[in-house]
């Protein structure tokens, strides 16, 4: 298909214009993040001069200090930022050990087991949240980081994606360390997880994102103010500060920069992750 | 050791490295998933209240409740939109960024950026991109001669369909990848011959890529309406279910139901509704899927 475009003057033309097509959907589908970095950067009087100028008239950066002092920005930051790394560490080290287990280890009823398992990709987290909500309270665990952590660490797609990456690793590398004396916990974690690196690499960035930008559960699970997570910090200062555009813009952009970064520095496990989830089994 | 004890001690290995997913398992889905079902026969109203049995007396209730009605039409209606409009933008974005060689890094980034992104902080970028008097969009309306835009997410009548461009734009770059490594996995060859059979472009997308497509094209809509009847950050963040209860949605009222008005046996007797059409409607598509996939 590629080699017949570019040959004719007419598939020329065709090329450029799909091109410039594809360029102007680009910049409308991140047009929203360039008006809130552009009203992050405004006082409000500038943002709402008649005609809208779409460039600020100068840069105002007083949104990004004030925005700290506002709300307690820093304390949501930090708890959003404990809470995604414990849940990405713990939810990987869970899911490879079962995956390593379900791979290359014997275990009763392993595929009865395995099947178990698996439907809970079929069944959306929405329908068990309000039993599972009282189950964690009558633990003691609401208003926890504990609780919340502990409804996070099981994933059935991250049990899935690693089995399957562990199941392409030869089987006679495992035989190998086993003559040699290694005990499965060695082989797990000095030899298969390092040979697994874009795999775990892979769900760990996944894991990250989504507890990152995750709501409903802290919002049912956490109440008090400095347990909250950005999520939950945003979308009150929305409510109390509507008006105030720039200064709400600023800290949107604030907690939407660290998933840029990790989205600009793990684009291609990002890209293999979501081709994978295409994939049948 | 003893030898006869090897295979048990094997076993014995294996059965520990399941154990801590197997216990969280037990404990977070599937003990939840039986309660669950147990609740929605019970007025259990959360934390230490003691649940009364109750029989049939929640789905009784949910029958003749018309907020309920109304949110389950609304969840149709914003699945009737969400599911066809996605999968038509992720499919042709996904035909077009295969067909261009320069800029291809950089566009299927672009569309997939509103993906990583929190639904909270594009729920309250759009809520101001959308406000009917101050927000671009209806500037730009108004520049290009409308003279009245949509009220959006003020009027009950746009409330839900602005909901839906949102969930659109924010969702398609996701399904879109999976086409793209889709398509770029149907051989060359059978371009090749549909070429020298003289197929012209639209027909070759009619027969050769769709039919390879099939199977990524049928997940791709299987994954969407699962998705769209777990809709609840955007209608909490930027419509709160209103105006009126134009938005309110499935999870939404169970929301409201277990956690602002703790009626949680009967929050449970709608998941258990919730839980019902998410698993008829993959029955229902892995049937069809027999009838419409070619592999």
């Amino acid at each position: 298909m590629l080699n017949a475009l570019g040959t004719k003057r007419r598939d020329k033309v065709f090329y450029s214009l799909l091109l410039l097509a594809l360029a102007v959907c680009s910049i409308a589908a991140l047009f929203p993040f360039l008006w809130m970095i552009s009203t992050s950067l405004r006082t409000d009087v500038d943002l709402f001069r008649n005609p809208m100028n779409w460039i600020p008239n100068s840069l105002y950066l007083n949104n990004y200090k004030e925005v700290w002092t506002t709300i307690p920005f820093g304390r949501y930051f930090l708890n959003t930022l404990k809470l995604s790394v414990l849940i990405t560490v713990l939810q990987v080290l869970i899911c490879s050990m079962a995956a390593y287990a379900f791979a290359k280890l014997k275990v009763p009823f392993k595929n009865a087991l395995f099947i178990l398992f698996m439907t809970n990709l079929m069944m959306p987290w929405h329908s068990i949240m309000v039993p599972q909500f009282s189950i964690v309270s009558k633990l003691g665990l609401y208003n926890t980081h504990t609780g919340y952590v502990l409804v996070q660490l099981f994933s059935a797609f991250g049990i899935f994606l690693l089995r399957q990456f562990f199941l392409s690793l030869p089987s006679e590398l495992n035989e190998a360390a086993r003559v040699d004396g290694f005990s499965e916990w060695r082989i797990y974690w000095r030899i298969v997880m390092p040979l697994s690196k874009a795999a775990v690499s892979t769900l760990a960035i996944f894991t990250f994102t989504f507890m990152w930008n995750d709501y409903l559960a802290p919002l049912i699970y956490i109440q008090d103010d400095g347990l909250k997570t950005l999520q939950l910090g945003l979308k009150a200062f929305q409510t109390e500060h509507t008006t105030d555009y720039g200064l709400l813009m600023a800290g949107t952009v604030l907690a939407t920069a660290p998933m840029v970064a990790v989205f600009l520095a793990g684009e291609r496990f990002f890209t293999k992750g979501v081709a994978t989830t295409g994939m049948k089994n | 050791m003893n030898r006869r004890l090897q295979p048990l001690k094997a076993y014995a290995t294996g059965t520990l490295f399941i154990l801590p997913a197997l216990v969280l398992f037990a404990a977070f889905i599937f003990i939840p998933l039986l309660y669950g079902l147990f609740m929605s026969f019970t007025d259990y109203g959360g934390f230490n209240l003691k649940p009364n049995f109750t029989g049939l007396d929640n789905y009784k209730k949910l029958l003749q409740d018309d907020y309920f009605a109304v949110s389950l039409k609304n969840n149709l209606v914003y699945t009737l939109l969400f599911v066809p409009l996605t999968a038509a933008f992720a499919l042709f974005s996904a035909m077009a960024l295969n067909a261009v060689l320069h800029l291809r890094r950089y566009l299927r980034m672009a569309f997939y950026f509103p993906q990583i992104t929190s639904m909270v902080s594009v729920a309250i970028v759009w809520g101001l991109l959308l406000n009917p008097i101050r927000g671009p969009v209806n500037q730009v309306l108004k520049a290009l001669g409308i003279s009245h835009p949509p009220e959006w997410l003020m009027s009950s009548q746009w409330a839900l369909i602005a909901v839906v461009i949102v969930a659109v734009w924010k969702s398609f770059g996701y399904y879109m990848i999976i086409l793209l490594a889709g398509i770029q996995g149907i051989p060359e060859y059978l371009y090749e011959s549909a070429k020298l059979d003289g197929a012209g472009a639209f027909k070759r997308f009619l027969y050769v890529t769709l039919p390879s497509l099939s199977p990524t094209l049928f997940m791709v809509l299987v994954l969407t309406v699962i998705n769209s009847f777990q809709v609840f950050d955007l209608v909490s963040v930027m419509t709160d279910g209103g105006p009126g209860r134009s938005t309110n949605v499935l999870v939404f009222r169970i929301y409201q139901e277990a956690f602002i008005h703790y009626r949680m046996g009967y929050a449970a007797a709608m998941s258990a509704v919730l839980f019902l059409i998410i698993m008829v409607v993959s029955i229902v598509q892995f049937r069809l899927e027999k009838k419409w996939v070619t592999y």
